[in-house]
């Protein structure tokens, strides 16, 4: 209680960010004495202190289970997959309709499709607060400033990534099987359960693509999900947030982690698609 | 019919959710600025209360315009914030019940040691953002309506500097939160105007220090708020009450006084004052 230094979340943060107020001490001499023209070189060397403190860091902080860390990760994980399991659950068959069926106004839809993949997840998260506010249509619903707001805000975001690329791929194979389809005497929504499961392959690259930004992201969850210790905070936003704090090197550590976390749901991706290849081959 | 299944199950699933966000144990969103909550003063204090009543307060730590702006759309319990005119007209327009004063620090002008504009030691704030307007020394500005943004416009008004075009050389409008903006200005050589609680607990601080401080201009006053349960009827009325009633305590008062960063207090209670 005496000195909780500069925050008690992530326990170890105070220990081992507090060398570098020591450092300038040692520095100083040297940048005052020849008026300033290495002031560039003790950034560089303070900033690279950083990048060692956070691999330090992060190895800590893995290595301890730390448990607002082990809650962070868990909640990043539950938010982003869900979110990629609704838009999936959309988008597959939203794509494969479109590259499939033929309707007035195709391409408009397709168009559309592609240009809502550049979505600016400030502009999604401020459209979903103003939703579920309390002032909102929404708002009886109490959902603001929970996970399921943050799940709403990236399905959003991500239903248009995995609809349009699973257009793109879906329609890739549509234009090879398309004959051999049409001499079986499929009909489109056949062809449409036909061409989703063939193509699976290429579609969980489309549903990673989505994974990936809604883990990356951090606009649209900070405005609805509010950053709340231990209710809400998701790994993006404990980013930003210890940056805000100057913590950098944590900053860095929890960064660093965020990419392990993104390599090893990829490298599984990966390996569940290679296995499913080589029986092309 | 296989897609009136799927929808309707998801339907279920949304509102499976929603009920458990809604039936989750004693809680109340408290809208407080970023000074309250980066300190580290809120995570300090908040489990006293929590151990007491049992009641989780979830912070949303924002700048104060937009923690009015929450408070107004009924998306928060409680306000935590520090600028009194807007404080007031939060009361006065029906969307507070009543204004209590809780805590006192203040704001410190900080820059880089070597200090082109000259101003370290003085006691006049606004006479030292004149010198560097006059130096055309770079500053850097939250300009995101927070407590201490409309604070650092107040000085400027008060120092007959007028921030149009011509300021824009030197006058850098970041747009973001305390700490992006220290961040900023510990990058960019500039001074900036912050809070003394962000600045003590901060981590960047290379070479940066106080070299303004103690003029009376730079109180720095903050004050909670119960949203009116009147004008949002949802609002958690009795555990926000509970929580000020609590803060403006003997026991809260002392949590307050003993919260420390290397040794120094940041906050400094006076409740009592009330509007």
């Amino acid at each position: 209680m005496q000195s909780p230094p500069v925050n008690p979340t992530l326990s170890v943060s105070p220990k081992r960010v507090e060398p570098r107020c020591v450092e300038p001490k040692c520095v100083e001499p040297k940048c005052v004495e020849p008026k300033c023209v290495e002031p560039k070189c003790v950034e560089t060397e303070s900033l690279m202190s950083d990048f060692v403190q956070a691999f330090g860091l992060a190895l800590h902080l893995v290595a301890s289970f730390d448990p607002e860390l082990v809650d962070i990760v868990g909640r990043s994980l539950y938010v982003s997959l869900s979110a990629v399991a609704i838009a999936s659950f959309i988008g597959l068959p939203l794509g494969a309709v479109v590259a499939v069926y033929r309707f007035p106004g195709r391409r408009a839809v397709v168009v559309l499709l592609n240009a809502l993949m550049g979505l600016p997840p400030v502009f999604v998260g401020l459209m979903v607060y103003l939703m579920l506010s309390r002032s909102g249509p929404l708002g009886p619903l109490g959902l603001l400033f929970t996970p399921t707001a943050m799940i709403i805000a990236q399905a959003i975001l991500i239903t248009p990534i995995i609809a349009a690329l699973a257009r793109e791929i879906v329609r890739g194979l549509y234009d090879e099987y398309r004959e051999q389809l049409c001499s079986f005497g499929a009909r489109p929504r056949q062809m449409v359960l036909t061409l989703l499961w063939d193509a699976r392959v290429g579609l969980s690259t489309a549903v990673m693509a989505g994974f990936g930004r809604a883990m990356a992201e951090v606009g649209a969850v900070l405005i609805v999900g509010g950053n709340i210790a231990y209710a809400t905070r998701v790994m993006t936003t404990a980013i930003a947030l210890e940056t805000s704090k100057g913590n950098l090197a944590l900053a860095l550590a929890l960064g660093l982690i965020l990419v392990v976390i993104a390599l090893g749901v990829n490298a599984v991706a990966a390996m569940l698609g290679g296995a499913s290849t080589r029986r092309y081959a | 019919m296989r897609w009136r299944v799927a929808i309707s199950a998801m339907l279920v699933t949304v509102t499976v959710m929603a009920g458990q966000a809604m039936a989750e144990d004693r809680h109340i969103v408290l809208a407080s600025t970023t000074s309250t909550e980066n300190s580290g003063l809120l995570g300090a204090i908040l489990p006293l209360f929590r151990a007491e009543s049992g009641v989780e307060v979830r912070v949303v730590a924002v700048g104060t315009g937009q923690a009015l702006r929450l408070a107004r759309n009924g998306d928060a319990d409680v306000l935590l914030v520090h600028h009194r005119p807007s404080e007031e007209a939060f009361v006065a327009d029906g969307f507070g019940v009543e204004r209590h004063e809780v805590m006192y620090n203040d704001f410190v002008l900080i820059g880089p040691r070597d200090d082109p504009a000259e101003i370290a030691g003085l006691d006049d704030a606004s006479g030292a953002l004149a010198r560097i307007a006059e130096a055309g020394a770079v500053f850097t500005s939250r300009s995101d309506n927070s407590g201490t943004h409309l604070a650092e416009r107040a000085l400027w008004d008060a120092a007959g500097v007028v921030l149009d075009g011509a300021s824009r050389d030197w006058y850098r409008e970041m747009g973001s939160g305390m700490g992006a903006t220290l961040n900023a200005a510990v990058a960019m050589d500039a001074y900036v105007l912050a809070d003394r609680a962000t600045w003590v607990s901060f981590a960047n601080k290379r070479d940066h220090t106080v070299l303004v401080e103690g003029d009376p201009a730079l109180f720095n006053q903050y004050a909670v708020i119960l949203v009116s349960p009147d004008r949002h009827p949802h609002v958690r009325a009795e555990d926000g009450q509970a929580f000020i009633d609590w803060l403006l305590s003997n026991e809260g008062q002392a949590a307050i006084a003993a919260f420390r960063v290397d040794g120094q207090p940041l906050f400094f209670p006076n409740a009592g004052g009330q509007s």
